[in-house]
């Protein structure tokens, strides 16, 4: 038992690592322009698709996130560039409207060049064993996860915190007009901001892709645990992002792996079969929702 | 332009738009179109359920982000009742537009206490709870949906199995909505709950129950949805899952932004709209799904007032 639990806190914090990557974007993205993105998902399907198409010409895994990462990067900027930048100063319905017409549109430019079809991103060989640590089995492929999610946050944290770079998104963070009115070139800063962000999103697309599969409308469903991440840890605040992404990857993550047998111990079985996978899958939701009701602001407020 | 002549205009207008849809059945038999009148009872439906959303967003100001499930709601509610025996659409409908008022009141009185993104984000996760309780309820047929055996009864002899009839009945609920929507925002209580999306706090200072008018503004648009709910189940045979999913709450958004925020047609023009741009585009292409990005994007940037919005403005210039 104690070792289940090991194991799935382990795979829940590989999965809440995989979803800071993605709500760490997001939340700069909406905690310094007030813009809702709810394309940031295809940006994530997009670089997931780059890397399968590149581990499978070239066969290297490593080359295929490095090109995904680079590619989707400049796709970002240039979506910025060419769209984004003009929403944001409309209402949040019009870039409800804006970015919803993207994904319909990344979403069929995808199926057009790949096809309908899932695609296969197959894992390096080297790592598609189990390794063996503190006593147990766990596969190597998402030890390699973990390892380059802890990685990127870090890279991450040292580059809000400790760059000129990052002081700028902080003051922009707080205060747009007043880090403006500093002298801070925020139109620039966002397209940075917006390509670092895409990146992020190839890196948790492409190294997802071996366990998930790579396919449309992949986006979307994790889009919404992201903003469910955002709203939890305070928009706009990176740390914010990344407590909240753990938790509530391994809040899902256990409570898919726990709830079933422990509701069995309480109602009869029948009941728990059905109800214990219902209710893991709305845990998130509920535990987002108590949140808010308790801390409106989520747990670490950008704006003090 | 004075606002009686607007709106008297405006009145002829849909009087005309009426007697058309009243006609559309006779013209498309007559052509041997017969298919068109079951995607025309979609798109009604489709009105429907965004003249419901319109009503809470563009009159009560409320993103409400998680609309669907007040849709799907109503769809299952009225399939568990055809298959518990309870066929008569005078039973089965009104029990769906009291289960989606029901959920309404309840994701209402928490979400309330809520503003601004935060309020469209909680409305968001209750809508994915209760998609993600249907689909992991076997009971409820999970993934696959639950199919409904037959169209409900409405008696009086008239047959809901014929396309016509039911076309009927929806153009009939749809108007019926649309007259009850339209009287509203112009009664007392519309004039209090678009007071409140202009200024909350002053409507609070002046000593409105505010918290009580947007919940009970929040409550009539979830029970209309579950109307649509209710039709849509008896327009495609099944209940789905993915009828609850957040994509389809940004389609109805879509809907409402497209046909004009706040204007009583809104809903219903922008549902329509883009349901017939799809059909059109999907004759042409199986990727008509970028085209209708593209017209959407369009929208957003020529036309920020949606097309009920830019119709009055070619009025306006047409009439200096």
């Amino acid at each position: 038992m104690t070792q289940l639990i090991l194991e799935q806190a382990l795979n829940g914090l590989q999965f809440g690592l995989m979803l800071f990557l993605l709500a760490a974007g997001l939340t700069l993205v909406f905690g310094i322009m007030d813009m809702i993105n709810l394309a940031h998902g295809s940006l994530y399907m997009v670089g997931a698709y780059i890397a399968a198409s590149v581990a499978e010409q070239s066969g290297s895994f490593v080359l295929a996130v490095i090109v995904a990462i680079g590619a989707t990067a400049i796709i970002g900027a240039l979506l910025e560039l060419a769209v984004l930048r003009r929403l944001y100063r409309r209402d949040h319905l019009s870039q409800v409207l804006a970015t919803f017409a993207l994904i319909l549109i990344s979403n069929e430019a995808v199926r057009m060049v790949w096809g309908d079809q899932p695609v296969m991103l197959a894992m390096p060989e080297a790592l598609s064993g189990p390794v063996e640590i503190g006593g147990f089995m766990y596969p190597a492929y998402r030890l390699l996860i973990v390892v380059v999610g802890v990685a990127a946050a870090a890279a991450l944290y040292l580059l809000v915190a400790r760059t000129r770079l990052g002081m700028w998104v902080r003051a922009g963070a707080s205060n747009r007009e007043m880090a403006q009115a500093m002298g801070v070139d925020v139109q620039r800063l966002f397209t940075l901001v917006f390509a670092i962000g895409a990146a992020l999103c190839a890196l948790a697309g492409a190294l997802l892709g071996p366990l998930l599969a790579v396919q449309v409308g992949m986006g979307e469903s994790i889009l919404i645990l992201a903003f469910v991440v955002i709203v939890i840890g305070g928009i706009g605040s990176v740390r914010g992002a990344l407590v909240g992404s753990l938790i509530v990857g391994i809040a899902d993550t256990l409570g898919r792996a726990l709830l079933p047998t422990l509701l069995r111990e309480v109602v009869p079985l029948e009941i728990a079969a059905s109800l214990g996978p219902a209710l893991a899958s709305i845990l998130i939701y509920l535990l987002m929702a108590a949140i808010l009701f308790w801390r409106p602001e989520g747990l670490f407020p950008a704006r003090a | 332009m004075s606002f009686y002549v607007e709106s008297r205009r405006r009145r002829y207008a849909a009087a005309v738009v009426l007697a058309g849809l009243v006609a559309f059945p006779l013209l498309a038999q007559a052509l041997d179109q017969g298919f068109y009148v079951s995607l025309m009872s979609r798109v009604l439906i489709y009105a429907l359920a965004a003249t419901s959303l319109n009503l809470v967003l563009g009159f009560g100001g409320m993103v409400s982000f998680g609309h669907a499930a007040f849709v799907g709601l109503g769809a299952y509610t009225v399939v568990l009742l055809t298959s518990a025996g309870v066929v008569s659409a005078w039973v089965a409908w009104p029990a769906a537009v009291a289960v989606s008022a029901l959920a309404a009141l309840f994701v209402g009185a928490v979400s309330l206490r809520t503003r601004g993104v935060y309020f469209i984000m909680i409305t968001l996760a209750f809508a994915q709870m209760l998609y993600y309780l249907v689909v992991s309820l076997k009971t409820w047929g999970g993934d696959d949906g639950l199919p409904l055996a037959a169209r409900n009864v409405v008696g009086a002899g008239i047959d809901l199995k014929d396309d016509a009839n039911f076309y009927y009945a929806v153009l009939a609920c749809l108007v019926a909505a649309l007259l009850l929507v339209g009287r509203l925002i112009h009664s007392r209580f519309g004039r209090v709950i678009q007071g409140i999306r202009e200024n909350e706090t002053r409507m609070e200072a002046i000593g409105y129950p505010v918290f009580g008018y947007k919940l009970a503004c929040f409550v009539i648009g979830g029970a209309l949805a579950g109307l649509a709910g209710a039709l849509l189940v008896n327009q495609t045979g099944l209940a789905l899952p993915n009828q609850l999913f957040w994509t389809q709450s940004g389609m109805l958004l879509v809907m409402v932004v497209l046909g004009g925020v706040g204007s009583l047609y809104g809903g219903a023009l922008g549902a329509a709209a883009l349901l017939i741009l799809e059909e059109v585009l999907a004759g042409y292409t199986i990727h008509w799904q970028l085209g209708v990005g593209a017209v959407l994007l369009a929208v957003v940037f020529l036309a920020p007032h949606g097309l009920a919005g830019l119709a009055t403005v070619m009025a306006r210039r047409r009439h200096g």
